[in-house]
């Protein structure tokens, strides 16, 4: 195999991790935090990226939509959560994952009903668009080179955010041991809210910088969503770094799976997963005793 | 019935469907159970079932499949119906899963007593459907593509496959793009059997040329991201890219491979060029892109403009992919009953087989063996549209007169000839 | 079975003036089997059509077999696709391949169903949680990818096919079960032989056993219970009974899709067992009920049913989370306590 070959696959591995990190991200954190798998997460990806192809078509600016898609997504992550999953804390985890399953049932119909069952045409902006010219025969995307560097600094700000600032110091107490945080006189409730939101917001930030790679359809987000779960659990529930870490394992797994045997790009992530558990059954970096 | 309301034959339709079986089934449910059966009466309208893909990621084709056979029923009522009773066309959702397809068939069949069956898009779910009508020997028109659908196996006097194939399609598009294109092709193929039959059959036609095949990648059905798969097809230095998947599949591919700069030094060749792809991925992403089709609605042909006209009239767009074949078959399917005098499958066969007919894009003939219509191939060309659906242009046209692009009856394990008599049921 | 039991309890101090309609529910209660012979016996001549009677307690019979799971050991399965599947590809490969004997088959599709769950629970019944959920929807697609692969056994993508219609052959003659209602009456069997078998494990030792490690795992296990080696078993109960429904859903459709096998499948069973109400007999064919029901009735209607669906779904979580038949429990409890 050609040495250049594999080298483009881990680029091509790594710009694929880098929406399963910002995915697993996400669903990561509202895990720690709330114990709600959010089985809706796909379908606010999808959202993102709906945000994103209609305010650029009525403003004409990739830029905007990457501020909006988020915005919305996340304003949209807080009325969830204020309204239907607040009731349910305390309840079986079983009761908000089913929520948010109806939930992604109405999210995708929404769609089709406004929007149609078509695809939606979308490209990067003209300045991401040009394909750079990697080693004499290959091109890359200068998009996703952006997307690349985008995810990183995104992930620095939330380590940012978690490890330097009063409130993260707040989120990451609430992981361990909520009842404690509340005794010291902080509303979890608002916590909670906030880490919804924000736990939206990056699954609408993954969908809009899925939209120019991918097609923008209302179904996008269902193999997403059980691939993101994947990671989520490769990773160890609840935990960030596991989450970054098997973002970027699974998507190079998967793209050197191409070389080898390309019929399996896509099952393979569930043998790592199955290897993971078998061997280290919380995950990666995950916590031992969480929700068993 | 004024014309323009005549056009809205699928909303009506679904509309009464409501009325008729959605309301009742509503009552059933408050306890009135028995009316629903009772007005399941032989008489009265003519039941037509269409089970379709509507949700699920071939939702846009199926909306058109049905829009084209809503055409073709409210076409035939107009001149007075099959045997003298009104044609009702019911539409089933399948979710693109083969044994939803399955089970909607057997509750068409068993419920609402249908006496004639079309629909289905993708080869899983129209054989599962198929399969279906042989048990109770009704008469079936496919109205998308499949190899195994006219074969041995599961070909039988009560089914007719009024869509091209994998095989025919690619001998024409292969033929086409082994004389224009250079030689060296790598194949992308969508892994289940439809992808499997296009690439096969490029090859089959490819080395009539002396195409030199490069290389192969499978890739699992719905894959999103087809980046990884790029370092090695351009490693191979191709001079043609043959892109053996469907829908999402084919939409993914093309954007991905117009960012990754592909199209500098490969030629992209699509076997089925789809407008609703095309549409959903933008005109820079097509570019250039090469393929083939069955029917495109720019096509400047007496009947097809016809049908454009009408299709446009109803809907208020034109057709794009699916819909030709929904029109042609359910036409011949109704038409055909009303030839043969009687609702008898074995009546019905005798007056299809072997019938020259036009209805939308030009001769075809309907092969006794296997049922197979024959009919010409169209090469394609993405261009810049001038206006919204005017997406393609017509290229060329290879002509599929005297079962040049057809596999031969023996090769499908029937008699040649012979009219397929399969499975006939006393 | 928490009905069961508040159910004993109610009758224990029940005054001796019973209205009729506690009279009822008490008797439902006690003998659910006896009830549900009765009112499936009915069944099929009160719904729109027979096909679906059919169809609900097939899916009935599925959720039962996960509800085993589910709502009687309260382990999370999102992988019960695979017995099911393989269920229904066991019996179409040996009527086609083997030998064109629906019992035969069926017992294939039982034993095989069972042997599946043997192996994945096996490897997958130590962990537990969302850490289970997740490693049994990994096998199960594993499983997937297999059978897709495999096309010269499973037809790969195309589906299994041309599953012959084989008459019932019982010693002395042989019926024709294509007939919608005959077919009918033949699942009912197998059903009821599910629930008479169900209800004798429940009623066995093992049964209070599985409810103790619902409850309290490390409870039962200082009371010296090997409680993984009980899940297992009870997993692989589930697993067998999800393989005779796999079966019998081929057998009715005389094909299997590769869908059967994939993880929506899981999903869906899901759905339909909490949405009746886990840990009862009834909740699972209530839930499969109301799921197909619904699901033919909108479908009929809108081609975006699918968003009744979902707020079924939410409603139900909201506002009935014991599901349907668990709320209704509840509500005639409630009732009779005012009564008091």
């Amino acid at each position: 195999m050609d040495f250049n070959v594999i080298i483009m696959q881990l680029f091509t591995g790594l710009s694929l991790g880098m929406l399963y990190v910002l995915l697993a991200l996400g669903l990561s954190i509202i895990f720690g935090l709330l114990t709600v798998v959010n089985f809706a997460h796909g379908s606010m990806y999808m959202w993102g990226a709906f945000v994103g192809v209609f305010t650029v078509a009525w403003t004409g600016n990739f830029w905007a939509a990457l501020v909006l898609a988020p915005l919305g997504v996340g304003l949209y992550g807080l009325v969830i959560e204020r309204w239907l999953i607040r009731p349910l804390y305390g309840r079986d985890i079983n009761y908000p994952l089913l929520l948010t399953f109806g939930l992604q049932l109405i999210m995708i119909e929404v769609v089709r009903i406004f929007f149609g069952t078509s695809d939606h045409p979308f490209s990067a902006p003209a300045l991401l668009s040009m394909p750079l010219e990697v080693m004499g025969i290959f091109y890359f995307p200068a998009y996703r080179v952006f997307l690349i560097v985008f995810t990183a600094v995104i992930c620095f700000v939330l380590w940012f955010f978690l490890e330097k600032t009063d409130l993260g110091l707040i989120i990451r107490a609430g992981t361990r041991d909520p009842l404690m945080v509340r005794a010291l006189g902080i509303d979890m409730n608002l916590i909670w809210w906030l880490v919804f939101g924000i736990g939206s917001a990056l699954a609408g930030l993954a969908g809009i910088l899925a939209a120019p790679i991918r097609s923008v359809y209302p179904e996008m987000g269902i193999a997403m969503l059980v691939e993101c779960f994947v990671v989520t659990v490769v990773g160890g529930m609840g935990s960030l770094p596991g989450a970054i870490v098997a973002g970027i394992l699974l998507g190079i797994v998967s793209s050197l799976t191409t070389l080898v045997y390309p019929q399996m790009a896509d099952i393979v992530i569930f043998l790592v997963m199955a290897v993971v558990l078998l061997v280290r059954p919380s995950g990666l970096f995950g916590k031992a005793g969480l929700l068993e | 019935m004024p014309e323009h309301q005549k056009g809205k034959g699928k909303g009506v339709s679904r509309r009464t469907f409501f009325k008729t079986t959605g309301v009742a089934a509503g009552a059933a449910a408050l306890g009135g159970f028995h009316f629903v059966r009772k007005s399941q009466a032989a008489s009265g309208p003519l039941k037509l079932g269409c089970p379709l893909p509507l949700t699920g990621p071939y939702g846009t084709e199926a909306l058109d499949q049905q829009a084209g056979a809503a055409l073709a029923v409210a076409e035939v009522n107009k001149n007075g119906g099959v045997l003298g009773r009104k044609v009702e066309l019911v539409v089933r959702d399948t979710k693109l899963k083969a044994d939803e397809a399955a089970r909607r068939a057997k509750e068409l069949i068993e419920s609402v007593k249908v006496e004639l069956m079309t629909g289905c898009l993708s080869a899983a779910n129209q054989l599962a459907v198929n399969e279906q009508c042989k048990l109770v020997g009704m008469p079936y028109m496919s109205i998308s593509q499949s190899n195994e659908i006219t074969e041995r196996r599961d070909a039988s006097v009560y089914t007719y496959h009024e869509a091209l194939d994998p095989h025919t399609t690619t001998q024409a598009v292969g033929k086409w793009a082994a004389q224009k294109f250079g030689k060296r092709w790598y194949f992308l193929t969508s892994d289940y059997a439809f992808g499997w039959q296009l690439t096969d059959g490029f090859r089959r036609v490819g080395k009539m040329f002396g195409v030199q095949d490069v290389g192969e990648t499978k890739h699992p059905l719905g894959t999103a991201d087809f980046s990884s798969y790029f370092p090695r097809i351009m490693a191979a230095k191709p001079d043609v890219l043959i892109i053996d998947n469907f829908g999402k599949d084919q939409l993914n591919t093309i954007k991905q491979a117009t960012s990754f700069g592909l199209k500098k030094k490969i030629q992209l060749l699509c076997p089925v060029l789809l407008a609703s792809a095309r549409l959903g991925a933008g005109t820079a992403a097509y570019e250039g892109v090469v393929g083939g089709t069955s029917f495109y609605w720019e096509q400047n042909h007496p009947t097809a403009k016809k049908f454009v006209a009408a299709f446009q009239k109803a809907n208020g767009r034109p057709p794009i992919d699916y819909a030709g074949y929904a029109y042609s078959g359910v036409l011949e399917l109704l038409n055909g009953v009303n030839r043969a005098g009687k609702l008898d499958a074995l009546a019905l066969a005798t007056a299809i087989e072997n019938r020259n007919y036009d209805n939308y894009k030009g001769k075809q003939w309907w092969r006794p063996c296997d049922h197979q219509s024959q009919q010409d191939v169209f090469i394609l060309r993405s261009k810049t549209p001038k206006k919204k659906y005017d997406v393609f242009e017509i290229i060329d046209t290879v002509s599929g007169a005297n079962e040049a692009l057809l596999r031969t009856c023996v090769e499908l394990g029937h008699k040649p000839g012979v009219p397929n008599r399969t499975g006939l049921k006393k | 079975m928490a009905e069961l039991q508040s159910q004993a309890a109610h009758a224990a101090t029940t005054p001796a003036v019973m209205s009729p309609w506690d009279k009822v529910v008490n008797l439902v209660s006690r003998y659910p089997v006896a009830f549900m012979t009765l009112f499936f016996i009915l069944f099929p001549f009160v719904v729109p059509y027979q096909a679906l009677a059919t169809q609900i307690i097939i899916w009935g019979l599925f959720a039962l077999g996960y509800n085993v799971c589910l709502g009687y050991t309260g382990m999370l399965s999102f992988g019960h696709a695979a017995y099911f599947g393989v269920g229904s590809y066991t019996l179409g490969i040996v009527l086609i391949r083997l030998w064109e004997n629906v019992w035969f088959g069926l017992a294939c599709a039982t034993f095989m169903g069972g042997i599946t769950a043997l192996v994945l629970g096996y490897l997958c019944i130590k962990r537990r949680g969302i850490y289970f959920a997740l490693l049994t929807l990994a096998f199960a697609q594993l499983l997937y990818f297999v059978a897709f692969q495999w096309v010269n056994l499973t037809g790969g993508d195309n589906g299994l096919r041309n599953i012959p219609a084989v008459p019932l052959a019982l010693p002395g003659f042989s019926v024709d079960i294509h007939d919608p209602l005959r077919f009918y009456f033949f699942v009912l069997f197998f059903v009821v032989l599910a629930l008479l078998l169900l209800q004798r494990i429940l009623q066995s030792p093992f049964g209070r056993v599985l409810e103790a490690v619902r409850e309290n795992d490390p409870r039962a296990r200082s009371c010296g219970y090997e409680t993984s080696n009980v899940r297992w078993l009870a997993f692989i109960v589930s697993g067998a009974i999800s393989g005779l429904a796999g079966g019998l859903y081929a057998l009715y459709l005389h094909f299997v899709g590769i869908e059967s096998l994939y993880w929506v499948t899981s999903g869906q069973i899901l759905m339909i067992t909490l949405l009746g109400g886990m840990g009862s007999f009834i909740g699972p064919f209530i839930g499969a009920g109301v799921f197909l029901f619904l699901e033919d009735v909108l479908s009929a209607i809108t081609v975006n049913w699918m968003i009744f669906l979902g707020t079924v779904f939410i409603l139900c979580v909201l506002f009935f989370p014991d599901g349907i038949w668990g709320t209704f429990v509840k509500l005639i409890g409630r009732k009779s306590a005012l009564k008091r």
